[in-house]
This record gives C-alpha cells, structure tokens and sequence, in this order.
C-alpha cells in the first residue's frame, strides 16, 4: 500500500485529493470515478478534521491507497476521538430548503460515492476504509 | 479558486472559479455575503470554470439560497454546472432547490 501522512488541516485536502487522483488515475478509473473518489477522501478527510480531532491539534490522517485487483482501497486512519457512524443521522433529501440539514451529507455522499465504507475505532482512534470496484 | 462579481440592474452574476472545499468554502460564502449585505438577492452563480466542489460549498449554496428566498426577495441560480458536480449536486438532492441554466444571459434575464 502506498501511505502518506497529513496534517490534518483544511488546507492539506487539495493535496489529499491529489493523491487519491494519481493512485486512481494510474489505476485506469475513468474521469466520472476519479472524481467520485476525490470527493469521497475529501468528505472523509474534512468529517476526521472536524469531529474527530475538534478542539485537538496537531491531528494527523495517515492515507494509505491501492488497488487490490480491481478494486481501490482507501484506508484513513486518526488518533482522534471515537467516532460512532450510526450517530450520524442520514440527511433528509425531500426535505423543503427551510428544512435541509447539512450534517450528514458528507458520510451520505461518501456511501453513495463508493462501494463500501467500513468504520472501526479501536483504542488508538478510528480506521475508515472506502473500496470502490473499477469499471 | 477565485470569485468575481458583476452587478447587473436586476441581479448579479457571481462567477466562481477553481475549487471549493472545506478550505476555501469560507472565502466563497464570504463573497456571497458581500452580495447580500448590499441588499441584493437575485444571485446568478456562473459555474463554467470550477473543477470541483464538496460539500463544505453545497453548504455555502444552501444558507446563501434561504437568505435569498426569505420574504420572496430573490433567489440563487445556477449556471453552466459542469458535469462532474452537477452529479454529485444530484446525488445530494440539492438540483430541485436550484434553478440552472446553461447560459449566463438567460439566468440574468430570468430576473
């Protein structure tokens, strides 16, 4: 697997998507996908950024992304706070504008955006894997 | 990512540029703002150049779109979405809450 560590910071996210982009674009994803798994890493990424490690600093995410036959992993790993998925309320999509919540959109994006998306919080933080099947 | 505004008699065409997320969001609603602070709430958002957009920028959309739309005073619209984050607008539900329109004088003209 080919890791990397960022800060986790706002301002890292370009070069997250980045990283993900090359590994996928290498990979042979089309442009619609590479997109899909840029977007998934960057919700994933700003969701650790601003719950997992709220109020802590010098946070870091360490990424690690492959294929595994045809399928793309990607594995972000945190040393923050536990994070429990099944807290986060699904966004109501019918909802009229004055009602529309924000919260949940990003984890909501993320299952849409990828095949599979698995939550484990061990004691030494939260590992997040997402794996989307190419073609 | 940049954003210029343009002040038309009955709305302003806002063009954004480059890419919007949890970084930058706060620049571009800080724009939006400027717009509405000077009491003008028929917004166009011209999308033709920007390469990508998160959720941190359909939040943005979203809070500018309400404070349009209170007491009927105006609305957000959006022009030439490129493909990728019409999609991904699409799968957010947000497409019923904006009109879009693939012409930036037509938007303008809507109003």
């Amino acid at each position: 697997m080919t890791t990397t560590t960022f800060p986790a910071n706002f301002e890292y996210l370009d070069e997250i998507r980045d990283f993900v982009g090359d590994i996928a674009r290498r990979s042979g994803f089309s442009e619609k996908d590479i997109y899909s798994l840029q977007l998934a890493a960057d919700e994933a990424a700003t969701n650790i950024i601003e719950h997992a490690y709220e109020g802590i600093k010098n946070g870091f995410i360490e990424l690690a992304c492959d294929m595994q036959g045809d399928l793309l992993i990607i594995i972000m790993r945190d040393e923050g706070r536990t994070f429990d998925p099944s807290k986060v309320k699904p966004p109501n999509l019918k909802a009229d504008l004055s009602e529309r919540q924000i919260g949940g959109l990003g984890m909501y994006l993320m299952r849409k955006l990828m095949d599979e998306v698995r939550y484990e919080s061990t004691r030494n933080g939260n590992i997040l894997t997402m794996i989307k099947q190419k073609g | 990512m940049e954003i210029t505004s343009q002040e038309f008699k009955h709305c302003d065409l806002v063009k954004i540029k480059g890419r919007v997320d949890s970084s930058t969001a706060q620049e571009f609603t800080k724009a939006l703002e400027k717009v509405t602070n000077n009491g003008r709430y028929k917004i166009a958002i011209d999308m033709s150049e920007l390469e990508y957009m998160s959720s941190a920028g359909f939040r943005a959309l979203l809070n500018t779109q309400r404070n349009c739309k209170r007491y009927n005073r105006g609305e957000v619209v959006l022009v030439k979405l490129p493909d990728r984050i019409r999609e991904a607008l699409e799968l957010a539900g947000f497409t019923e809450l904006f009109k879009t329109f693939t012409d930036p004088l037509e938007a303008v003209g809507n109003f």
